[in-house]
């Protein structure tokens, strides 16, 4: 039960604020803090109650559609609870930092609340059917916080952001709807290691890398995601990098590998070289921004391709790395988002130039951008660097031509480039025009980053204490993949 | 002592913890705090001095971090002889820095940063050097490159120093790349990065990864330790505050590089292709470096450059195979070039210019930094009886016996060694003085420092053979002919930079004019930072936005909304030409599932 009142308590929280009267709808802020507040308390009783070595546990297992043989099934393991924690932090996080948000808040928080409901179920069911649902439902609170409460161009970016995600997911249906018809059932857990026909993996691994690769994303399916960060409200923009990616590569880990073990080590080369190309496009393309919000986009590609490069190695190091990629660079591009929001909130501006010397005028503000950055560019000590070395590790390790790895490695090198420049210009220096008379960061957003400040330290100086939730969890995952 | 040096890791928080303490009392009480930073190397040095009196090496203290069946990725700490020796050095240098900075930073108003960084840095490069495992050592590596990006640029309001700091933290991560494929490569073939296990294992791996194992983390040490053609960030990091210059950037995190190669030193020693690239990379950096410090204006530069030298001297003898004489370079090194860094503070802070067109005559004025300074040039030129002399003697003897082309280069260099330090001597602390200043002796806590490090820079010299012993090496004798040559060109340098610069600051004139055209590419070190930015950076730039604008915007993009808007018009004539966008998209979406269902429905047969 902890995990369905995990998934469907924000549920309530949306029904109560959509539901709020006009002149009441101010309160929907504190329903949503509630709400995601206690969702985070109850993860937590998981993470406590949670055992280690214990495989998938809380499950859930109940009949739902019996004719087709549909389940309510549910359950977690090390690494969907780190993603659930990810979820379940960030989704309180963004409401606090969007405390201030007065147009329509009870839609809003609605809307927040039922993102949570999606993204809390993707990494918690163990169905197919019910894994779709909670897929496409992620989709529709996202479009409408773009095309809603996004900036200018919030139709175009909204529609884009749907057309494209819709795509993969229209691939991925295909695909679940294959692997049903050949093994009879929806069950995520059953259909692993079921051992399928060559020809018939390499097909239905197709599908799914169509639908988690637009996600990621993986280059050249990234178009979409600058166009969406820029005109997210921030919030939107925290979920969206913090979680949403997280998806996909999330599927390829749960759904792709174990299922489908032989294709996975078919495919396995041509996705470590479109994850090099996607670490040093990614950053390539962020060192010629001159917007701060399509700066961390252009990263976010970047990084993801560390993520592709781990579980592309089909190593224990790679897809530990991988995942723990996944967790940094949600809390750090959190960070990053998060401190670019409350820039702009002040200075109505994002454009680099224009913003600088936020050290002699914001020095809270200045030195938790400069902490972020750094935790972003890898610097050891920093979460940023276990997974993005642990990918390394286990690329090289494995069968990937060493020339990917090399153009991997020099991805290190271009995120110092970029994330520098970008404290140059934006940390040091005279304060600009703009920056000058702005206030501090009050406590509130202080508080919204604290967290995360915390969960970089902590991961970076101590790599078990997210590894050891989630090692048990890739070995398990690559013994159904037979050995390796 | 012996708490210290058998809690590693005692030495490592302490410091960070004192980081923290400093900082966060803030600037209120930043007059009591400023002395805390005293406590962190005091430390360091402590634990170090246990482990050498005792001469019995910790236990590494080792934590697995992820443990993957067999192979486990560890992090740890341990102290042996060699670890020993540079928390000493980098504890007695940094003690030295940190009282120096209590007078040289009194008027700075971010003092408790400086101060709060500088304990960092301790922290820092402590677990640099006492790591047993490669995870540690990295992240010790990075942490002091973060620590010297946050000290060059500690003035950042002034657009150079910010720009030195972003300079220095991507160039040395050009070899902090090239160290993190070395370190993936030894866990493919070794299944470990704990250090011991790794030397271990080093003989088994193959001649040909060997190789590039070693070249890999070599290129990580050149990139630290401002090797040709990683050099051009240290001149540069002079922007920051003079003591951090004697502290990172010439004692003890530039010399971070040799440590490695000699802590990997079962790795190079099996790769003697390496070892040559290692060798001929120091004795043309040794060489370079010397020939531009002898045309520089600023004071900092020619120290800048001399440290590029003299760290090239250092990898020489690696190259040649003899680590013992490197390790005693870097350890009188550390002593002499820390003392002159602090007396080039002592002067700026007199004189306020880094000019030394604008100094002259001052060791009449300033009788303490003058003598402290005439020690360090003294043993930096390898005139006899001080630090130098022997430990230079040490490094040209073993490359003359490897390869002896190699040695008369060095023995070149040598030459340009006395030359520009006694040509700068000669400008700031001889003569009449030039400025309009009023050069005083700064208070007990900038001069005592400078006594406290002319100590070892006098005597370090005379310890060669226990130093020797305690790193396992043989003690070597004295090489006369060596040391009759070097003394010659020693004392020729010294010649030549007398005669030339004696007659005062109209010589610099001169200097230009008659060196000509030659006098431009010193004085700008060859053009390879010109290079670098018109031939390198540059382009970068260009071709990073050419692949946003056309590739990424206009292609990618381009196709993909191309393909939309193509669907588009074939989903308007397949739904019998409906208006509607969000009608044509769903009837699109309709048909190309039936299509795509059709598919599965056929390979799900």
């Amino acid at each position: 039960m902890l995990l369905s009142a995990i998934v469907f308590l924000p549920l309530v929280g949306a029904i109560a604020s959509a539901l709020l009267p006009k002149e009441r709808a101010s309160a929907a802020r504190w329903i949503a803090a509630a709400v995601t507040a206690v969702d985070l308390a109850l993860v937590v009783w998981l993470l406590i109650g949670f055992n280690v070595a214990g495989g998938m546990q809380f499950v859930e297992n109940r009949t739902w559609v019996v004719q087709v043989g549909i389940e309510y099934h549910l359950g977690v393991d090390g690494i969907s609870l780190s993603m659930l924690l990810l979820s379940a932090l960030l989704s309180l996080v963004a409401v606090v930092a969007s405390w201030k948000q007065d147009t329509k808040p009870g839609a809003y928080f609605a809307m927040l609340m039922l993102l949570e409901v999606g993204m809390n179920g993707v990494f918690l069911a163990l169905d197919f059917i019910l894994f779709y649902v909670f897929w496409e439902l992620v989709l529709v609170p996202m479009y409408f916080l773009i095309g809603t409460w996004g900036g200018p161009r919030r139709e175009y970016a909204s529609i884009k952001f749907f057309l494209y995600t819709l795509f993969g997911s229209v691939f991925m249906l295909v695909g679940i709807i294959a692997l049903y018809l050949q093994g009879g059932t929806f069950d995520i857990t059953a259909l692993a290691g079921m051992g399928f026909p060559a020809t018939f993996q390499w097909w239905v691994f197709a599908a799914f890398f169509l639908g988690f690769a637009v996600k990621v994303p993986v280059f050249p399916l990234h178009t979409w995601l600058p166009d969406a960060h820029v005109e997210a409200p921030t919030a939107a923009s925290v979920l969206l990098a913090g979680i949403m990616l997280k998806m996909g590569t999330y599927g390829f880990i749960r759904i792709a590998l174990p299922i489908l073990p032989h294709a996975a080590r078919q495919w396995s080369g041509f996705i470590a070289a479109l994850a090099a190309i996607s670490i040093v496009y990614g950053a390539a393309l962020a060192f010629a921004q001159t917007d701060l919000k399509k700066l961390v986009a252009y990263s976010s590609v970047s990084h993801m391709g560390f993520v592709m490069l781990g579980i592309a190695s089909l190593t224990p190091e790679g897809i530990n790395g991988a995942v723990a990629v996944m967790f940094s660079h949600g809390i750090v591009t959190g960070m990053l988002f998060l401190l670019v929001g409350m820039v702009y909130e002040r200075t109505h501006t994002r454009v680099m130039d224009d913003v600088t010397g936020l050290s002699a005028q914001a020095p809270v503000a200045a030195g938790l951008l400069a902490f972020a950055s750094f935790a972003s560019l890898g610097l050891p000590g920093l979460s940023g660097f276990v997974g993005e070395f642990l990918s390394l590790l286990g690329a090289w390790k494995s069968g990937i031509p060493a020339a990917w790895v090399v153009v991997a490695a020099i991805g290190v090198l271009l995120a110092a480039a970029y994330t520098l420049r970008m404290v140059q210009r934006v940390v040091l220096g005279t304060p600009s025009k703009a920056v000058e008379g702005i206030p501090d960061l009050n406590v509130r957003e202080i508080a919204a980053l604290l967290p995360l400040v915390a969960l970089t330290l902590v991961v970076g100086i101590y790599w078990d204490s997210l590894l050891r939730y989630v090692d048990p969890a890739v070995r398990a995952t690559l013994a159904l993949m037979g050995g390796s | 002592m012996s708490l210290l040096a058998g809690n590693p890791l005692s030495v490592v928080a302490l410091p960070f913890a004192l980081a923290l303490l400093i900082a966060a009392g803030g600037k209120k009480f930043v007059s009591i705090t400023q002395w805390l930073a005293v406590v962190a190397p005091v430390a360091a040095a402590l634990a170090g001095v246990g482990v050498l009196a005792s001469s019995v090496p910790t236990a590494a203290q080792d934590v697995a971090w992820l443990s993957q069946g067999g192979s486990v990725v560890t992090a740890g700490l341990a102290i042996d002889n060699l670890t020993a020796v540079m928390l000493v050095i980098v504890g007695v240098v940094a003690t030295c820095v940190v009282v120096f900075s209590i007078g040289y930073m009194a008027d700075d108003d971010a003092r408790p940063r400086y101060f709060a960084l500088l304990a960092l840095f301790t922290g820092a490069m402590s677990m640099l050097v006492m790591a047993s495992s490669l995870v540690t050592l990295f992240i010790g590596w990075e942490l002091v490159g973060a620590c010297s990006y946050l000290l060059i640029g500690f003035w950042y309001r002034k657009p150079s120093a910010s720009a030195a700091a972003v300079k220095a933290f991507l160039t040395t991560r050009i070899g902090d790349v090239g160290m993190l494929l070395g370190l993936a490569l030894l866990w493919r073939v070794t299944g470990s990065l704990s250090i011991p296990e790794v030397l271990a294992a080093a003989p088994e791996i193959g001649a040909g990864i060997v190789t590039v194992i070693a070249l890999l983390l070599f290129v990580g040490a050149a990139g630290k330790s401002a090797q040709f053609p990683l050099h051009i960030w240290l001149p540069d990091a002079m922007e920051g505050p003079t003591p951090v210059s004697a502290l990172i950037h010439a004692a003890t995190m530039v010399a971070a590089g040799v440590f490695l190669v000699v802590r990997m030193w079962p790795v190079f020693e099996v790769a003697p292709i390496a070892l040559d690239v290692v060798l001929v990379v120091g004795v043309v950096t040794a060489f370079f470096a010397a020939t531009v410090a002898c045309v520089q204006l600023d004071i900092k530069k020619v120290l800048a450059y001399s440290t590029i030298s003299q760290l090239g001297f250092m990898f020489a003898a690696l190259g040649a195979g003899a680590t013992g004489a490197a390790m005693f370079h870097l350890t009188t090194h550390a002593a002499f070039k820390a003392l002159l860094f602090l007396g080039s503070g002592s002067v700026i802070h007199a004189v306020e210019t880094q000019d030394i067109r604008e100094m002259g005559g001052l060791l009449k004025k300033m009788p303490v930094t003058g003598t402290t300074w005439l020690i360090g040039v003294w043993a930096l030129s390898g005139l006899p009886l001080l630090s130098g002399f022997f430990s230079k003697d040490g490094v040209i003897a073993s490359v003359l016996h490897a390869a002896p082309l190699a040695g008369y280069a060095l023995i070149a260099a040598s030459l340009l060694t006395a030359f520009y330090a006694f040509r700068v001597t000669w400008f700031v602390f001889f003569g009449s003085y030039r400025g309009s200043a009023h050069p005083h002796e700064g208070g007990l806590v900038m001069t005592a420092p400078l006594i406290a490090l002319a100590v070892p820079a006098i005597a370090l010299g005379y310890f060669s053979a226990p130093f020797m012993q305690s790193l396992g090496h043989e003690a070597e004798a004295l090489d006369p002919v060596v040391a009759g040559v070097s003394v010659t060109v020693a004392v020729i340098g010294v010649l030549l930079a007398a005669a030339l610069y004696r007659l005062g600051v109209d010589r610099l004139e001169t200097e230009r004019t008659s060196l000509g055209p030659v006098h431009g590419v010193l004085f700008s070190a060859y053009g390879v930072d010109s290079f670098v930015t018109r031939f390198l950076v540059a382009p970068l730039e260009k071709v990073a936005s050419w692949f946003y604008e056309v590739v990424d915007r206009k292609v990618i993009d381009g196709a993909a909304e191309g393909t939309a808007k193509l669907t588009m018009l074939f989903g308007r004539l397949a739904s019998g030409l409906q208006t509607g966008e969000t009608d044509v998209y769903a009837s699109l979406l309709g048909v190309g599932f039936v299509v795509l269902m059709s598919i599965a429905i056929w390979l799900g047969r």
